[in-house]
C-alpha cells in the first residue's frame, strides 16, 4: 500500500527540533481540553491558566455517575448517547460496506456503460451540502414516524457512507493485479468465487481502512443527528453541542471530560491508519 | 455467494448460460415441455440464472448500491428540487401553490442572500488560503525522517479527524473572554479581557482560525505525498549543476506538488463552501448575522422560518456551485492519474 509520506532523507537537528516544536504547538488545543478534563472546577476557572495542578478524576466521575436535575447531560444519559453513537455508526457502516464493496468491485472489474458518469454522480451525492437533502428527508421522516428512530438514522447514514465506501473500495480493487483473478478464472473458478476467494482477501487492509474511516465520519456527524434523532436515539455530538448553548454556567471540566472520552477512538484510529490517511480523506481519489 | 454458482450441474442451470454452443446442446437434451408442476420452480430458478448471467454481473453488483443511493440521496434531491418551485411551508397545512421560478428570482434579488454569499466567500477564501500556506509549510517541515516522526505526525494530523463539535468546543474555550487563553494573553498587554467573537471581523477571524487549524493538515498530507515522491536523483543532478535552491524548488519540487496542491485547493473550497457545523457551533452566525454563511442561512430559512420552498431553492444554488467544483476536481484527478499512469 502506498504510504504517502515515507521518506529516507534524514532531517538535521534543527529541522527535527522545529518539527517537534510545531507538532506540539499544533496539538495544544487538544492537549488543553484533556488537561481541563483533569482539573477541579477552581483550577479550570483559574486566571492565568494553570499548567501545573493536582489532577482529579471528579469530572469523569461526574460525567458517568451523577444524575443532575438541571437538564445537563450526565449520568445514565451519557451511557445511552455513547451506546447510540456506537450502535448507529456500527450498523450503518456495516451495511454501507457490504453494499459498497460489491458495487466497487463491479465498477472496477465490470465497467458499465457510462461507468464514469455513475461514479461522478455517486461522488457528487457525497459532496452535496447536507442542507439540500435534509429538508425533504426531514419531511419524510416526520410523515413516516422515522424521525427519532434508529432505523431512520441508520438508513440515512448508510446512504451517507455508501459513496465513500464505493470510492474507497474501488481504489483498492483498482490497485490489485487483475492477472491473478484471470488465472483463477482459467483454472475454472466462477466469478463469485474469484470475488470471494481471490479479490476480497487481497483487499482486507482496504476493508479495514474504509470501515474505520466511515466509522469516524459517522461518529463525528452532527447536523443530521441534530435534526433527526430524538431523546432516545441522540448521539454524542448532539449531546455535547446541547451543553454549550448557554453562555453562562458551562461546566468546562465536565464538558472537557466528555469531549476527551469522545476523542479516544479518533486518536487510536489516526495513529493506526496513518498510512491510509491520504486515501481516506480524499475518498480514494488520491492514492499517492 | 448467495446465488447458485454457474458450475452447479443441473440441467436447468445451463439454460441461461450465455455460450451458444452449450445452449444448443442443452436445449437438445431437454424435454420439449416441462410438466406443469415444475414450471413455477423453473421460473424462479430461471430468473436467478438470468440475473446471474456473466454479462449482467456488473449491473447486478451495483444495483443494491444504486437503489440505496436513489432512495436516500437522489429521491430527496429531486423532491427538494420540486419543492423549490412551490410556496410550501412545513408548518402550514394549506396546499402548496406552484409559482415557477419565483423563489429563485426572489433569492437572487435579495440583498440578504448576497450578503451571505459574500460572507461565505470571505470565509472560504481566507481560510483556504491560510490552509494552503500553513499546510505547505508543515509539509516542508515534515518531509524528512527524524526520531519519532510518526508520533509527531499524529499530533499534526489529528485535528482533521476530529468532529466539528469538539473543535468548536476547543476554540470556544480558547476565545472565551473570561477563561480563554487568548483573552488572558491579550490582557497581559492591555489589562482588559478580550472578546474576539464580539466584533464581526473578530468573529470571522475566529472561525477562519479554527477552520484553518482543523484543515491545514489535510493540505499538508497531500503536499507531503508530492514531496516524498520526488526522485532523489533529480536533486543530485541539480547539485552537480549547482542550481540555486529557489530554482531547484521551482523546477524540481513544485512540479511534483502542483497537481496535489490544486486538488487540495479544490477539495477544501468545496468543503469550506458548505461549512455549517463549525460556524453554527462557534458563533451561531453572530454577532447579528455577520458570520452567517449561506448554508446556515438555508438552514434558518428551512428550520426556523419554515420557508421550506425558499430554503430548497437556496440549497439548490449551493448545490450548483458544489457540483461545478466537483467536476473540476474529478477532471484534475483524471488528468493526474493519466499523466502518472496510476
Amino acid at each position: 500500500m502506498a504510504s504517502g509520506f515515507r521518506t529516507h532523507d534524514q532531517a538535521g537537528p534543527v529541522r527535527t527540533f522545529f518539527a517537534w516544536l510545531v507538532g506540539i504547538i499544533y496539538f495544544a488545543p487538544v492537549f488543553w481540553i484533556v488537561l481541563t478534563a483533569f482539573k477541579t472546577r477552581a483550577d479550570a476557572l483559574a486566571i492565568p491558566p494553570k499548567l501545573v495542578f493536582a489532577p482529579t478524576l471528579d469530572n469523569f466521575r461526574a460525567v458517568f455517575f451523577q444524575t443532575s436535575t438541571t437538564g445537563e447531560v450526565t449520568g445514565s444519559g451519557v451511557w445511552l448517547y455513547f451506546a447510540n453513537s456506537a450502535f448507529i455508526a456500527g450498523s450503518s457502516v456495516l451495511l454501507a460496506l457490504i453494499i459498497g464493496t460489491l458495487a466497487a468491485y463491479a465498477f472496477s472489474r465490470y465497467p458499465l456503460k457510462g461507468n464514469d458518469t455513475y461514479l461522478f454522480v455517486i461522488l457528487s451525492t457525497r459532496m452535496l451540502p447536507p442542507i439540500v437533502v435534509i429538508i425533504p428527508i426531514f419531511l419524510v421522516f416526520r410523515l413516516t414516524g422515522l424521525s427519532g428512530s434508529y432505523i431512520g438514522i441508520i438508513l440515512l447514514y448508510t446512504g451517507f457512507n455508501l459513496p465513500f465506501s464505493i470510492w474507497m473500495m474501488k481504489s483498492f480493487f483498482d490497485d490489485l493485479n487483475p492477472e491473478v483473478e484471470d488465472s483463477a478464472r482459467m483454472d475454472g473458478s466462477g466469478d463469485w468465487s474469484v470475488f470471494g476467494r481471490i479479490a476480497l482477501p487481497q483487499v482486507k487492509a482496504g476493508l479495514a481502512a474504509t470501515s474505520v474511516f466511515a466509522l469516524i465520519l459517522t461518529w463525528n456527524e452532527f447536523i443530521f443527528a441534530l435534526l433527526l434523532t430524538g431523546p432516545e436515539t441522540r448521539t454524542v455530538p448532539v449531546a455535547i453541542a446541547s451543553t454549550i448553548g448557554g453562555e453562562i454556567g458551562v461546566d468546562w471540566g465536565k464538558l472537557s471530560a466528555m469531549v476527551s472520552l469522545f476523542l479516544i477512538p479518533v486518536f487510536i484510529v489516526t495513529f493506526a491508519l496513518q498510512n491510509q490517511l491520504l486515501r481516506g480523506v480524499t475518498f480514494g481519489t488520491v492514492r499517492k | 455467494m448467495l446465488w447458485p454458482s454457474s458450475r452447479t450441474s443441473c440441467c436447468a442451470t445451463r439454460i441461461a448460460c450465455s455460450k451458444p454452443m452449450e445452449k444448443a446442446v442443452n436445449q437438445a437434451t431437454l424435454p420439449p415441455k416441462l410438466p406443469p408442476a415444475f414450471e413455477r420452480k423453473v421460473e424462479v430458478r430461471g430468473f436467478l440464472q438470468w440475473i446471474n448471467a456473466p454479462e449482467r454481473r456488473g449491473a447486478l453488483l451495483v444495483t443494491p448500491a444504486l437503489a440505496t443511493l436513489f432512495l436516500i440521496n437522489i429521491l430527496p434531491l429531486l423532491w427538494s428540487f420540486g419543492l423549490s418551485f412551490f410556496n410550501y411551508r412545513a408548518n402550514r397545512l394549506t396546499a402548496p401553490k406552484f409559482q415557477g421560478l419565483e423563489n429563485y428570482t426572489d433569492l437572487l434579488g435579495d440583498d440578504r442572500v448576497w450578503e451571505r454569499f459574500v460572507t461565505t466567500g470571505l470565509i472560504v477564501s481566507s481560510s483556504v488560503a491560510l490552509q494552503l500556506l500553513i499546510g505547505f509549510g508543515l509539509a516542508l517541515l515534515f518531509a524528512k525522517k527524524f526520531p519519532m516522526r510518526r508520533l509527531a505526525l499524529m499530533f499534526v494530523l489529528t485535528p482533521m479527524m476530529l468532529s466539528f463539535v469538539s473543535v468548536a468546543i476547543f476554540f470556544k474555550l480558547f476565545y472565551d473572554p473570561t477563561l480563554g487563553m487568548l483573552s488572558w494573553f491579550i490582557s497581559l498587554f492591555t489589562g482588559e479581557s478580550f472578546a474576539l467573537l464580539a466584533t464581526p471581523a473578530g468573529a470571522i477571524a475566529g472561525i477562519v482560525i479554527a477552520d484553518a487549524w482543523m484543515w491545514s493538515p489535510f493540505v499538508m498530507l497531500l503536499v507531503l505525498a508530492g514531496l516524498v515522491s520526488v526522485p532523489g536523483y533529480l536533486y543530485e543532478a541539480a547539485e552537480i549543476d549547482r542550481a540555486p535552491s529557489w530554482k531547484r524548488f521551482r523546477t524540481i519540487t513544485f512540479p511534483y506538488v502542483k497537481s496535489l496542491l490544486l486538488l487540495a485547493l479544490l477539495f477544501r473550497t468545496i468543503e469550506t463552501f458548505k461549512t455549517f457545523d463549525l460556524v453554527f457551533l462557534i458563533t451561531e452566525g453572530g454577532p447579528g448575522s455577520t458570520t452567517e454563511t449561506i448554508a446556515i442561512y438555508a438552514y434558518r430559512l428551512g428550520f426556523q422560518f419554515f420557508r421550506t420552498s425558499e430554503a430548497s431553492a437556496l440549497a439548490y444554488m449551493i448545490l450548483f456551485v458544489v457540483i461545478v467544483l466537483t467536476s473540476i476536481y474529478l477532471y484534475v484527478v483524471k488528468q493526474r492519474n493519466a499523466s502518472e499512469g496510476v
